[in-house]
């Protein structure tokens, strides 16, 4: 019965028609919301008035957002990271998959092995905090831009692209012309590795800029809180309200609009990534495509 | 060593030859080994020295005497684990939002590429593609705070239902509906991202096969049973062995983002334990020691699973 149902093919368009519809809802409706709430009037909100247009058009979460000092600092913070965290993670991973890709390096094996193993058996959460405390590392800024700054599936990736992307002939003419390795990786390589650079630059700034775990382990300062900790109390924890103001008016008045600030925190934090989006959208496939290959 | 003296001329001059491409060799190709320097540098002090500290699991921890002259205590942790009355409840939590999440979640993206590649209308395809790879860009602190704020009691679900005439549904204020918001919500959250790869195992079918089987009046439902479907077998095959040697590494962030008091029951899992025995509480030995059990368990899985893949199907990882 089924069977035939699916069987006459417009029939099958259709149904992969609605089914795909409803994924995309399911998907789309809720980030559609958060962004018409933030706009929209809290009491609206709060009546169930909103739900395909923003009602009562109201930027006082944003206000509020923006002279919150936390979040300014959070801010700051989050870019320092993932910015000089993805520069590290740049350095270490392009020569690092450049040099594995190549036929000639002896002990790769053994190289790729070393990796590998940890990514399956780690030392686990107490031994690496002790590691990192030895280090002096614990409450600084520089844990928060080396920890993620290196992955063994991004290096795979990198060398996965390099291997089928290089041609073999290219290095051998370099080498008759007589251009050591360095000269060929930094004038021949790196200018043809934009669209590698690009995948992994991505991947591990998104990595940094959404890094919640490392944060709440190593930093108890609060200068030194990134984006994704502060988002945390005014999200998770409740604490919408800035914690320097006394003002009972200003209080009453940040009760009320307490939602339409979470829904403004949301739209600024991720403000970057869906900056990002569009320019960097077309290369996903590719990306994992190169990634795929094994 | 003396064996390794030869006085024969002849061997001598094919040693030094050998020698000397050795080290022609090594002058030619040591920007290689630069070259991966930091990475290997990043892996041994951020996971082979923390292996080393792995020790203390067995050890009675004190931050004065320091991971070699603190005392022996063998299992004596792993005992008052399991005998401990939160075992049983840490690991069944574990395993149901673990394979809970592995049934309902491994399927979709798979599902998804197959809708995506079958969708006649492609402007629909393609906005679909964008809207579905987006929410992996969301950070779980935010991913965590917007189930709290669209599923709460007056959140816009139970807004559109009272709207429609329903009664509203207490998403969050019961403990047992945990496993499921954690787990729908993963699988919204990753389907999109996922099924890129099958999508990509999607485009290396032979257009061929399909050819031939439109000819022969295969329809669309009987090309993917039949042609997509066996094609991309192997790609399926790998991911569900990686996703099984994960099974005991349910994420730490959005277990603990989600838990409260309500639902803890549910949603206390090892590795948010670990966190707070080691952290908070400062037993960082314990800690250490359910952490590797953990740990050993996953590593057991990755390789049975990986053994029985192999024999069964020549699909293996290693």
């Amino acid at each position: 019965m089924k069977r035939r149902f699916l069987n006459n093919d417009k029939t099958f368009d259709r149904v992969v028609t609605v089914l795909v519809t409803i994924i995309l809802i399911a998907i789309f409706y809720p980030l559609f919301f958060i962004v018409i709430a933030s706009f929209s009037d809290p009491t609206m909100i709060a009546n169930g008035k909103v739900i395909f247009f923003p009602k009562g058009f109201n930027v006082e979460g944003y206000e509020y957002i923006f002279q919150d000092k936390r979040i300014w600092i959070g801010y700051y913070n989050s870019i320092r990271y993932s910015f000089f965290g993805t520069l590290l993670a740049l350095f270490i991973t392009i020569p690092a998959g450049y040099a594995l890709s190549r036929r000639d390096m002896k002990g790769k094996k053994v190289i790729m092995m070393f990796m590998i193993i940890t990514m399956y058996f780690q030392g686990g959460l107490i031994p690496t905090y002790l590691v990192v405390k030895s280090l002096g590392l614990v409450n600084t800024p520089y844990i928060l831009m080396i920890l993620g700054s290196f992955s063994v599936f991004n290096l795979i990736i990198t060398r996965t692209f390099y291997k089928s992307n290089l041609p073999h002939e290219l290095q051998e003419a370099a080498e008759i012309d007589g251009c050591t390795i360095g000269q060929y990786f930094f004038h021949i390589v790196v200018p043809l590795s934009k669209p590698i650079i690009a995948i992994i630059a991505l991947y591990y700034g998104v990595g940094h800029w959404n890094a919640f775990f490392s944060s709440l382990i190593y930093v108890t300062d609060n200068k030194l809180y990134p984006l994704q900790l502060i988002l945390r109390d005014i999200l998770i924890s409740g604490q919408t309200i800035d914690v320097t103001t006394s003002d009972p008016e200003v209080i009453e008045r940040l009760k009320q609009i307490a939602r339409t600030i979470k829904y403004g925190v949301i739209i600024v934090s991720s403000l970057p990534v869906i900056l990002v989006y569009p320019f960097v959208q077309k290369h996903f496939v590719k990306g994992v495509m190169i990634g795929s290959v094994k | 060593m003396d064996a390794n003296i030869v006085t024969d001329t002849k061997y001598k001059n094919i040693d030094r030859k050998k020698r000397s491409k050795n080290l022609k060799y090594i002058k030619k190709t040591w920007m290689l080994y630069v070259f991966v320097l930091p990475a290997i540098l990043y892996l041994l002090i951020l996971h082979y020295f923390p292996m080393y500290g792995i020790q203390i699991a067995f050890k009675d921890y004190r931050v004065t005497q320091g991971i070699i002259g603190s005392e022996w205590v063998g299992f004596q942790h792993f005992a008052e684990f399991f005998g401990s009355y939160q075992f049983w409840q840490l690991l069944k939590n574990t395993l149901i939002l673990s394979f809970y999440g592995l049934i309902a979640g491994f399927p979709m993206p798979i599902i998804l590429a197959i809708l995506l590649y079958y969708t006649v209308n492609k402007k629909l395809k393609k906005v679909t593609q964008m809207v579905t790879y987006m929410p992996h860009f969301i950070s779980t602190v935010v991913f965590c705070g917007m189930i709290f704020i669209l599923l709460g009691h007056d959140g816009i679900y139970n807004q559109i239902l009272h709207n429609l005439g329903f009664k509203g549904i207490e998403f969050m204020t019961k403990g047992e509906n945990f496993r499921h918001i954690y787990v729908w919500s993963g699988v919204l959250k990753g389907m999109g991202w996922s099924s890129i790869i099958y999508i990509a195992a999607l485009t290396g079918v032979d257009p061929q096969i399909h050819e031939a089987a439109i000819v022969d009046g295969a329809s669309k439902f009987q090309r993917i049973k039949y042609i997509d479907l066996p094609t991309i077998l192997p790609t399926i095959m790998i991911l569900l062995i990686l996703n099984l040697g994960r099974i005991m590494g349910v994420g730490f962030e959005k277990a603990y983002l989600l838990q409260n008091n309500i639902n803890i029951e549910y949603s206390e899992i090892i590795s948010t334990y670990v966190y707070k025995v080691g952290m908070q509480g400062g037993q960082f030995s314990y800690s250490t020691a359910i952490g590797l059990f953990n740990n050993i368990i996953n590593f057991i899985l990755l390789i049975t699973v990986n053994r029985v893949s192999k024999k069964l199907s020549n699909i293996s990882l290693f």
